[in-house]
């Protein structure tokens, strides 16, 4: 290989968000007339998928007016997103604000402030939909801040449909199956169009976490929530992964090909692999959507997994 | 007669408990069962005779929306799954 194959320059940091390596994993694919690729999420240049959407938020905002000069950034997130933002705030002179759920791992914490944002913490058992009724709330009324709200802007889809979506289909022309985690849908709903307009026959496939009992905080069935942005229509399957299934994924992952995931691209690896089992022959590209580095310290790769899926249980780390 | 797991949120409709027992061939005969023993699940999971938007149902860990909805098959060995819809991590 030519030793400036992967390589290029850009302008500035946010230029280098996107265009993420596609791996064959031919170790963990089921059966030979199957074969199964990987899109390296955590190449970003904050080490996840996010950083697609919340430059297309940020840029989007700041080109409608949405977002003036000296207003804060606030945004509902368990991590990854904040941590995108702040990156981004950092860089175009926004300050950010970011509404976390008090029981993820230490290290988004520390990112976020190395990176200069505030932290606010919601109730851990309140889940993700407890920080979204906190961020709203703070938001409501207040002309300093600006919240992107990933769960219902169309920026955050629009992101995968004009680049994760071409991506994949320029690394796997001939893709057949897509599977990735769900969170706010944008993802999926993204990248499915893209796939869709070019490949009809495409399947797409959402790994969902299940969630512990101790974050299922609703008083209510009525305060439960789909994200504005997902389009379930566009979704062909959907499974349900436990923690445990997640760890064992990311375990696989590293242990068979070198891939040092996160719990979600574990849990989307254990979805793709049970997927792919039900094909008779094709092509399945599942979306990697952070590294390993901000779970080191929850130690998912070493430790015993029923006493991790105890812990887990009540912890936030998808 | 399949297992059916029950979220906190909807608990206090079948006495408290986690998992229940209900039989039934598919998915809309096990909840018929379910609504028979607990009637007051009825109103909460249902609209009109559909499932609500915020309740999704799984036959042991896949939506049932996306294989055959209320018609999905379920076998005695299987589980059956309630779980509010709640916004994902990964966020």
């Amino acid at each position: 290989m030519s030793p400036v194959a992967n390589a290029a320059t850009h302008s500035d940091i946010l230029a280098a968000i996107g265009g993420t390596p596609t791996i064959e994993l031919a170790r963990l694919a089921p059966h030979p007339a199957v074969r199964l690729f990987a899109k390296l999420e955590g190449q970003n240049p904050t080490g996840s998928v996010k950083d697609r959407i919340a430059r297309a938020m940020i840029f989007e905002a700041l080109t409608s007016g949405a977002l003036r000069p000296g207003q804060t950034i606030l945004e509902p997130s368990s991590g990854n997103t904040g941590i995108s933002l702040a990156m981004i705030g950092r860089r175009l002179g926004h300050p950010v604000r970011v509404v976390m759920p008090d029981n993820t791992t230490p290290e988004r914490a520390q990112l976020l402030r190395l990176y200069g944002a505030e932290i606010i913490s919601s109730p851990g058992a309140e889940g993700s939909n407890g920080a979204i009724r906190l961020a709203q709330r703070l938001a409501a009324g207040d002309p300093s801040v600006f919240m992107p709200y990933q769960y219902g802007n169309e920026a955050n889809p629009r992101a995968h449909q004009e680049t994760t979506g071409p991506e994949i289909l320029a690394q796997v022309p001939e893709v057949d199956m897509f599977v990735a985690g769900l969170g706010t849908g944008g993802t999926l709903t993204g990248v499915a169009r893209a796939l869709k307009a070019a490949r009809p026959s495409v399947r797409i496939v959402a790994a969902e976490p299940l969630p512990g009992e101790q974050v299922q905080g609703l008083r209510s069935l009525e305060e439960g929530f789909v994200p504005p942005v997902l389009d379930e229509s566009l979704l062909n399957d959907r499974f349900l992964v436990s923690n445990r299934d997640a760890v064992i994924g990311l375990r696989r992952l590293l242990r068979d090909e070198g891939i040092f995931g996160g719990l979600s691209s574990g849990a989307a690896t254990a979805v793709a692999i049970r997927a792919a089992r039900e094909l008779e022959h094709g092509n399945v590209v599942v979306l990697l959507a952070d590294g390993g580095w901000k779970y080191l310290s929850a130690d998912l790769w070493t430790r015993d997994v029923d006493e991790l899926e105890d812990e887990l249980e009540g912890s936030l780390l998808w | 007669m399949s297992r059916v797991k029950i979220p906190p949120v909807l608990r206090d409709s079948v006495g408290g408990s986690r998992d229940v027992t209900a039989s039934g061939a598919t998915v809309a005969a096990v909840l018929d069962d379910l609504f028979a023993q607990h009637p007051s699940l009825r109103d909460r999971v249902t609209e009109e005779g559909q499932l609500s938007r915020f309740i999704n149902v799984y036959v042991n860990d896949r939506d049932v929306r996306y294989r055959d909805g209320l018609d999905t098959p379920v076998g005695a060995d299987d589980t059956v799954i309630l779980l509010p819809a709640m916004a994902g991590g990964a966020g």
